[in-house]
């Protein structure tokens, strides 16, 4: 039923750590690889080896190049908390830094996708929130891709059918696995734990404190689709000292220097 | 978002579709259905082609066509699958009609039966129109005027086809049967429909250039609020189905000249024939032909820019600008 269910205590999604991300794209290849044996899959592509290979990815990182995330001068030694500056003074001499931002199903409390589904084959599930389409009664509208500003949806060519991150629900209740293991793919692969994992509507769980503590935030809350996965901001930056002049230009009076430091210059100039 | 084929055929030939029956609907209501069992059944089978052939179109557009059956249950939710019931819903109205249509029409059962597949036929466009108004995620089709745009256009053209098949049937009926001067009334209901149509594509047009967009990258990203966000990298060397989906450019970048060819076809040409039959009544038949043809055409190419001119919010995170969507990119 594409109804949406009396909404739940437990919201589980991924909370993402914009300051630490590297940018090596770990996760979305570790979701694809997941994602293509899981219960979900498989996600074949179109024209693999071709000149032009196209195919379904639940999770994509794009990179922004972000200016204006910097320390007041003043307190450029100073604590992590310390506030965004937006003097332009400072931001003209700020090169700015690039934020890599890994794009999935933000497994939305009210999530239009599911709503729009004229085949009952999107559904919200009731016990922890998460998103799915059931495969075997999507018929391939792609309606639902269309009502997602998130672009969580792709539609898969060789399948017919709509797929979307599933966040790793066979993973994450598998006891097949190890309990340390029952976390989604990407979450397990990010080697620098920018990834987090969790239930969002309790909050005293690890990653509600994480978000409270650094202010984690939801993506295009103004469509009113309440997005569950929260996004952590970068830091402020320190912007670098100003970029030492040519050595050579510095100024160096020899006569100055001790008398063996001014035969290792003499040694050294010729 | 890219102009599929078989959507614009689907809502092109069904809106029409639709509008024919809404026409016959409210004449059999009315009581002003020109008499002769032959037209009604003609007329009727004509919107039964128009609008099946539509949703055949849009049968193709899916990935799992086999399973379209599947679509008609999630109607407490869904407007697909509303506007897919209220579709087939149609069609037992239509055939009772074509049954029991007897030389007059004037009975109160068949008077009902017309109101009700009026009704019933622009439940249907209402239905798909609002498949797009409710997409928040698309500026230009979460607007108030596309609602009223999609049921005027499926009027003019319901309008334009009933006229050509009054035309023809009058220039064909023998001289002792008199000749009812519907032709001539109908001619102003087509030139009201035809010219209330365009003034609102018009006006949706100007809407949409002149609207602010409610998200940017800045709130898409989330990073606006830290500084100023440029895209840097995308996430695949290759484009993928969103890119191909949701980010078609060549509309924006021809709009004027396309606008301008639309309002020629849906307003211009048609107000142009409804003329040219009031003054020389003889032209009648091919001054409803061509104004039918233009029109058709029209929205056609109407459709293709509904699509193609709208951007879709995903394209914020691939570095699309916000703002009017005509602006050049």
């Amino acid at each position: 039923m594409t109804s949406l269910p009396s909404p739940g205590t437990r919201k589980l999604g991924l909370v993402i750590d914009l300051d630490t991300r590297v940018g090596c794209h770990a996760c979305a290849v570790a979701c694809k690889e997941w994602n293509d044996g899981g219960a979900f899959g498989p996600l074949p592509d179109k024209n693999p080896y071709g000149a032009e290979p196209s195919g379904v990815w639940f999770n994509r990182v794009h990179s922004y190049h972000v200016q204006g995330l910097v320390e007041p001068q003043a307190t450029a030694c100073g604590s992590p908390a310390a506030g965004v500056s937006s003097s332009p003074a400072v931001r003209s001499e700020d090169p700015g830094i690039a934020v890599h931002f890994p794009r999935s199903c933000l497994h939305c409390e009210t999530p239009a996708c599911v709503t729009v589904c004229p085949t009952g084959a999107s559904y919200k599930r009731a016990e922890d929130g998460i998103v799915l389409v059931d495969e075997d009664k999507c018929i391939g509208c792609q309606l639902c891709a269309w009502a997602c500003p998130y672009g969580a949806r792709e539609f898969s060519e060789k399948r017919g059918v709509m797929q979307k991150c599933t966040l790793c629900v066979d993973r994450i209740y598998n006891e097949t696995l190890d309990p340390a293991d029952r976390q989604p793919a990407c979450v397990m692969a990010c080697p620098t734990r920018a990834r987090h994992f969790g239930d969002l509507g309790d909050a005293d769980s690890d990653i509600s404190k994480l978000v409270a503590e650094r202010d984690g935030y939801a993506l295009m809350p103004e469509l009113g689709y309440q997005p569950v996965n929260r996004y952590l901001p970068p830091r402020p930056r320190q912007i670098a000292r100003a970029e030492p002049a040519d050595a050579a230009q510095e100024n160096l009076d020899p006569a100055k220097l001790s008398p063996l430091l001014r035969w290792v210059d003499r040694l050294l100039s010729r | 978002m890219r102009p599929s084929f078989s959507i614009i055929l689907f809502t092109t030939l069904s809106g029409a579709g639709y509008g024919l029956w809404f026409a016959i609907g409210i004449l059999l209501a009315l009581g002003l259905y020109p008499t002769g069992r032959g037209g009604l059944l003609v007329a009727l089978a004509v919107g039964l082609v128009l609008s099946s052939s539509g949703l055949l179109c849009s049968v193709a557009h899916l990935g799992k066509p086999l399973r379209a059956w599947r679509a008609l249950s999630q109607w407490r939710s869904s407007w697909l699958s509303r506007e897919g019931i209220a579709a087939l819903a149609c069609v037992p109205l239509v055939l009772l009609l074509a049954a029991r249509a007897h030389h007059s029409h004037d009975f109160p059962k068949i008077r009902i039966a017309g109101f009700l597949l009026a009704a019933m036929a622009m439940l249907v466009v209402f239905c798909t129109a609002r498949i797009y108004t409710s997409l928040r995620t698309v500026d230009a089709w979460h607007n108030r005027r596309v609602l009223p745009g999609f049921l005027l256009l499926a009027i003019e053209t319901g309008a334009l086809w009933f006229w050509v098949l009054l035309t023809f049937r009058t220039t064909s009926v023998t001289e002792a049967e008199p000749v009812d001067n519907l032709p001539v009334a109908w001619m102003l209901v087509v030139g009201a429909a035809v010219i209330s149509a365009g003034w609102n594509k018009r006006s949706y047009w100007k809407s949409i250039d002149n609207a602010a967009s409610t998200s940017d990258m800045q709130s898409a990203t989330g990073l606006g609020k830290l500084g100023t966000v440029h895209s840097l990298e995308q996430p695949h060397t290759e484009a993928n189905y969103l890119t191909h989906e949701m980010g078609f450019v060549l509309a924006r970048r021809h709009a004027m000249r396309l606008r301008t060819t639309c309002l020629y076809l849906l307003l211009a040409i048609p107000l142009l024939m409804v003329g040219a039959s009031c003054l020389l009544p003889f032209t009648q038949p091919v001054a409803a032909s061509v104004a039918l043809v233009s029109a058709m055409l029209g929205v056609f190419i109407e459709r293709w820019m509904f699509f193609a001119e709208a951007k879709h919010k995903v394209m914020l995170y691939y570095g699309a600008r916000s703002g009017a969507s005509a602006e050049s990119e």
